[in-house]
């Protein structure tokens, strides 16, 4: 049986497109709370209120350190069948919820170290103009160091933005039949064309990821904040 | 001296690089030794137990590895995952695997088969008190558990129940705890699988099997494909049945979980053409 043939009749079989469809929703579901969250934690981060600094430091260490298997683990066996929490009434849409609510979570943090280090590059003057001129601390934040924070912390989100893609394939623990499940389907029953399965995930991923990467090398330099 | 010294710490560095990439460093090498790949992770088939493994896939192995000539402190146990199966044998990182490996057409286009040594069918397992559960058509509204890479849970969709609910875990040990909260009411794979679940620690007396097969799955002794071996194992079979040890390691693996095993199917003769 030539490659082709062998890739044929895995397409043919199974569903690959719609498997990988499930991926990039998850991607984008998670990506769009994981920056709302991540913006959160590291205002807090860098508020003047102290216990607000702490908490915000808190939550990055101890989820930037806990494995996302955990999380997805956690939220089926701790949150859904022990303590009866449920995202959702359609049995399906529970599980996906979970994944998405457990990516969040977890990426949040990288999504907040990415913004600090976006932070970082305004120079401390911008703050201090800003303070004389008698805004607070929100809309310092949101006017002045936000919006030039972000654009230079376009490339560090897209790092966070090309991890989370590929942690999707962790929802699997949650029940949510994506990519990798389908991939551990096929080696049960396709065994004799590994190679094509293999190839087949591998180069879906890539297909995925380099558009991501692309663009955000292109927008982290359309968006530079010219100094 | 001192560069010596340096040269020593990289080839120690290297080798130890070299070791973690290989996974199976060093030890077996030529001398009479088998390897046999088993499930480290299912409890009453094939399970790492501290430092000893036990399960009925590890006592025909043993038994088997026997009948070839090698005494039990001579196997080495070798974890083989589902999805490495194939690959371990045409690597020849095992000489056989004893896994609840069935046989498949495809499979046998990459490896060779003797066997089987058991005809399993995959059942439901339930909690002991449940008694609206009696066979797959029960399970419409109902949630039912699997782990991925299987497709019994989807089979009993497409056919017996299509309002089943699926969870697909990754073991059978968070199945098997969603079962005891109730959250799940019924867990599907092999009995035999299902029977080992039942019958181990403190699952003990909670759960039971419908007793419904409801399809065959054939056991066989995975081989490396163009093995020589086959003939020899296939013997050792039929004699594994015919003197009782067969029987004997069934009851000892399920005991507890009220399991009896599909008479008509077993135990089977082992049929595979060693090609």
């Amino acid at each position: 049986m030539s490659y082709f043939d062998q890739f044929s009749r895995l397409f043919a079989d199974y569903d690959v497109v719609g498997a990988f469809w499930v991926n990039i929703q998850l991607t984008f579901w998670a990506a769009v709370f994981a920056f709302l969250i991540g913006a959160v934690v590291a205002l807090m981060r860098i508020s003047p209120v102290p216990s607000l600094r702490l908490l915000g430091g808190a939550y990055v260490h101890i989820v930037r350190n806990t494995p996302l298997t955990i999380l997805m683990v956690m939220a089926v066996l701790a949150l859904w069948t022990q303590m009866h929490i449920t995202l959702s009434t359609d049995f399906k849409q529970n599980f996906f919820n979970f994944a998405v609510a457990m990516l969040s979570i977890y990426h949040a943090a990288f999504v907040c170290e990415a913004i600090r280090s976006g932070v970082n590059t305004v120079p401390l003057g911008q703050a201090e103009a800003a303070r004389s001129i008698g805004l607070g601390f929100l809309p310092t934040a949101r006017l002045i160091i936000f919006p030039q924070a972000i654009r230079g912390a376009i490339t560090p989100l897209g790092n966070a933005l090309i991890a989370l893609t590929k942690n999707t394939t962790v929802a699997a623990a949650a029940s949510v039949a994506e990519a990798s499940v389908m991939m551990k389907k096929m080696i049960e029953f396709d065994s004799d064309v590994i190679f094509a399965i293999f190839m087949t995930f591998a180069l879906g991923f890539v297909i995925i990821v380099i558009p991501v990467g692309l663009i955000t090398t292109w927008a982290s330099r359309k968006w530079a904040v010219k100094r | 001296m001192r560069h010596r010294k340096r040269v020593v710490l990289r080839a120690l560095a290297l080798a130890i690089i070299g070791c973690l990439s290989l996974a199976s460093c060093g030890v077996g090498g030529s001398d009479h030794r088998i390897r046999i790949g088993i499930k480290f992770d299912q409890p009453g088939l094939g399970y790492q137990d501290g430092t000893g493994y036990s399960g009925f896939d590890v006592d025909v192995a043993t038994y088997l590895a026997g009948k070839l000539g090698y005494s039990p402190d001579q196997i080495e146990w070798v974890q083989s995952p589902s999805a490495n199966r194939e690959n371990m044998l045409s690597n020849h990182q095992v000489d056989m695997i004893v896994a609840t490996y069935s046989i498949t057409d495809k499979r046998k286009k990459s490896v060779d088969f003797a066997g089987p040594y058991f005809v399993a069918g995959q059942d439901l397992l339930v909690q002991k008190s449940n008694a609206d559960i009696h066979g797959p058509d029960d399970l419409n509204g109902k949630n039912l558990c699997s782990v991925q890479g299987s497709t019994s849970a989807a089979k009993i969709k497409e056919k017996y129940a299509e309002n089943a609910n699926l969870v697909e875990l990754n073991s059978y040990a968070e199945c098997i705890g969603a079962l005891e909260a109730g959250r799940i009411d019924a867990l599907t794979t092999d009995d035999i699988i299902l029977a080992g679940l039942a019958s181990t620690g403190t699952n003990k007396g909670k759960f039971k099997l419908t007793g419904q097969t409801f399809t065959e799955e054939k056991y066989g002794v995975g081989l490396p494909k163009g093995t020589t071996r086959c003939p020899e194992i296939s013997k050792a079979i039929t004699s594994m049945v015919d003197d009782g040890s067969w029987e004997k390691f069934v009851s000892k693996n399920t005991e507890g979980s009220g399991y009896e095993f599909d008479a008509k199917a077993n135990p089977p003769k082992p049929t595979e053409g060693c090609a």
